[in-house]
């Protein structure tokens, strides 16, 4: 199975965020592949392409993981399977 | 590649349109729980769901997690129990239903379809015990869900069977009266009937299915209505053209989620019904798409074509996302269950004649209506007599799902409460069916040629 998923993290801009969420997935063993940031509706959004193969985490502790980890610094952070947007996108 | 519009359009749809996935039902066959003694029958069943079954939910929202996607109900459905009970000598078939209302609950799944007989052509002794049995079988379960098919293009309409079910509908209001009559919103009246319909109250597991199957329910009409309003003052072109794309990319996470969900039970994929299914959520209705086109009013002149423009556009989007497409496909348009649909009733534009021409360009028929509990038995076939007439002449499933609610009269409301909704009391026409529901036998067979 293809471990890929979309990573967004959606809040008010403040210093650290990158710096926060790379720390969070770097100590679970996720890796970030490419990374987009856009301001959307006043809110920042980073998007985040990670590979969560080496991660030995089921998906929906990574899930919760990573929810608690934005509540902490008062971000809104998800993580979808890349699929949901290939299939929803491409032909 | 992070290719932003594409991923932020997606979030878009879900978080603030509604986007979800309407169920995932498994369709389970029930013919090898045939057996000569109920208890053994029901047993049967009851090991033989909760096995199948057992992981449908707990995969439901592994694969909601995952995706990001909600996935609002686990359903299942089953072999018409008609055909399953017919072995057991029983007089009543209340027992089945309590059977698969145990076994529903034992797997977590919010409904279950298909305690149903198929009696479009005649009806065998056990297909009577089945019908007479639904009001005490609704009134007695939580979750079970009841339909009837009787009518076809190919074989007419039963008319005996129209006439009971005009009583069964009654019988069934009144032995649920202190839940608003709740036993009616679990039982469907179909013409044209399909095999693999993954939506309530209608799903049964057809016999030319196979052993278990899963099928999936799409839904998004807060997402088109979203397109729709983006789109301004655009020609009917653009405006099918636009319902078309947004109906492929709702119905590809459908197909992604079905693929998904047989792959990790074991079960094989059956369909995606395209169907554009409303909640009474704000911003989830089919009423207010029709509106967003231009009308003032859902239920005005000019409805039924922009209903025939979005369900045509919804197919045609769908089809080619989808490896199998089948079910009922279509805009469904329940009063109850959609909250513009309910604002037109009560503003006196969508009236119960409206409802039934709408019903000649879309999926399913008149649906969740609430009428006066004085309604007679009559009244209630003849309603269902006009729309399977609809059916069997347009080659089309139509259904029928009123509820004759005791104690209530027209300027009344009823809640039923989460995806079944708030219904106004609806008028019925003047007049009276009872000589022409009463004359026995069958309506014949259209023809199929000529048409006009």
């Amino acid at each position: 199975m293809d471990k890929r998923a979309i990573v967004t993290v959606i809040g008010v801009d403040k210093v650290g965020i990158i710096a926060h969420v790379g720390n969070v997935l770097s100590a679970v063993d996720i890796n970030i592949l490419d990374i987009s940031q856009t301001v959307m509706q006043q809110y920042f959004t980073m998007i985040m392409l990670v590979d969560y193969s080496l991660c030995s985490m089921d998906f929906k502790d990574i899930k919760e993981h990573l929810k608690s980890a934005g509540n902490e610094i008062g971000m809104k952070i998800n993580i979808q399977r890349e699929a949901i947007f290939d299939a929803m996108h491409k032909i | 590649m992070i290719n932003k519009g594409e991923i932020l359009s997606t979030i878009q749809m879900i978080e603030n349109e509604n986007l979800d996935v309407r169920t995932i039902t498994m369709g389970i066959s029930l013919l090898d729980c045939v057996d000569t003694d109920i208890n053994k029958s029901c047993d049967k069943i009851i090991s033989k769901i909760t096995s199948y079954a057992k992981n449908l939910v707990k995969t439901g929202e592994e694969i909601e997690a995952e995706f990001g996607i909600p996935i609002v109900n686990k359903r299942i459905s089953v072999t018409p129990i008609s055909l399953i009970a017919a072995a057991s000598g029983a007089q009543n078939y209340t027992p089945y239903a309590k059977a698969l209302d145990y076994a529903a609950k034992a797997v977590g799944v919010n409904f279950l379809g298909g305690f149903s007989a198929l009696v479009e052509k005649g009806m065998t002794p056990n297909d009577r015990i089945l019908i007479k049995s639904i009001p005490e079988a609704l009134s007695e379960t939580d979750v079970v869900c009841s339909s009837v098919n009787i009518g076809s293009t190919k074989a007419g309409i039963n008319m005996d069977a129209v006439k009971m079910m005009g009583q069964i509908v009654k019988q069934t209001a009144q032995l649920t009266a202190d839940k608003n009559s709740i036993g009616c919103a679990k039982l469907v009246v179909f013409a044209n009937a399909v095999q693999d319909n993954p939506f309530m109250a209608g799903a049964f597991h057809g016999v030319g299915e196979g052993e278990c199957v899963i099928n999936v329910g799409v839904s998004g009409p807060g997402v088109v209505h979203a397109a729709v309003k983006r789109l301004g003052d655009a020609s009917f072109d653009e405006l099918a053209e636009t319902i078309k794309k947004t109906a492929f990319k709702v119905t590809r996470i459908g197909q992604l989620v079905a693929q998904e969900a047989s792959s990790r039970l074991g079960v094989s994929f059956g369909i995606v019904d395209l169907s554009l299914a409303p909640t009474p959520a704000v911003g989830d209705s089919v009423a207010r798409i029709l509106e967003e086109m231009g009308l003032s009013n859902c239920g005005g002149h000019g409805t039924t074509a922009a209903l025939a423009i979005l369900n045509d556009a919804v197919k045609k989007g769908g089809v080619m996302a989808s490896s199998h497409v089948g079910g009922l496909s279509g805009a469904f348009i329940p009063v109850s269950e959609d909250e513009g649909m309910i604002a037109a009733v009560n503003s006196g534009s969508l009236s119960i004649d409206k409802l039934e021409a709408m019903t000649c360009v879309c999926s399913v028929g008149l649906d969740m209506i609430a009428v006066p509990g004085s309604t007679t038995a009559e009244t209630i076939s003849a309603i269902i007599a006009d729309e399977a007439a609809i059916g069997m002449v347009n080659s089309k499933t139509t259904a029928v799902r009123i509820i004759p609610v005791e104690g209530k009269n027209v300027g009344d409301s009823v809640e039923f409460g989460g995806l079944l909704g708030t219904a106004p009391i609806m008028p019925c026409n003047m007049g009276n069916a009872e000589k022409f529901i009463n004359r026995a036998g069958r309506i014949p067979a259209p023809i199929q040629s000529l048409k006009n």
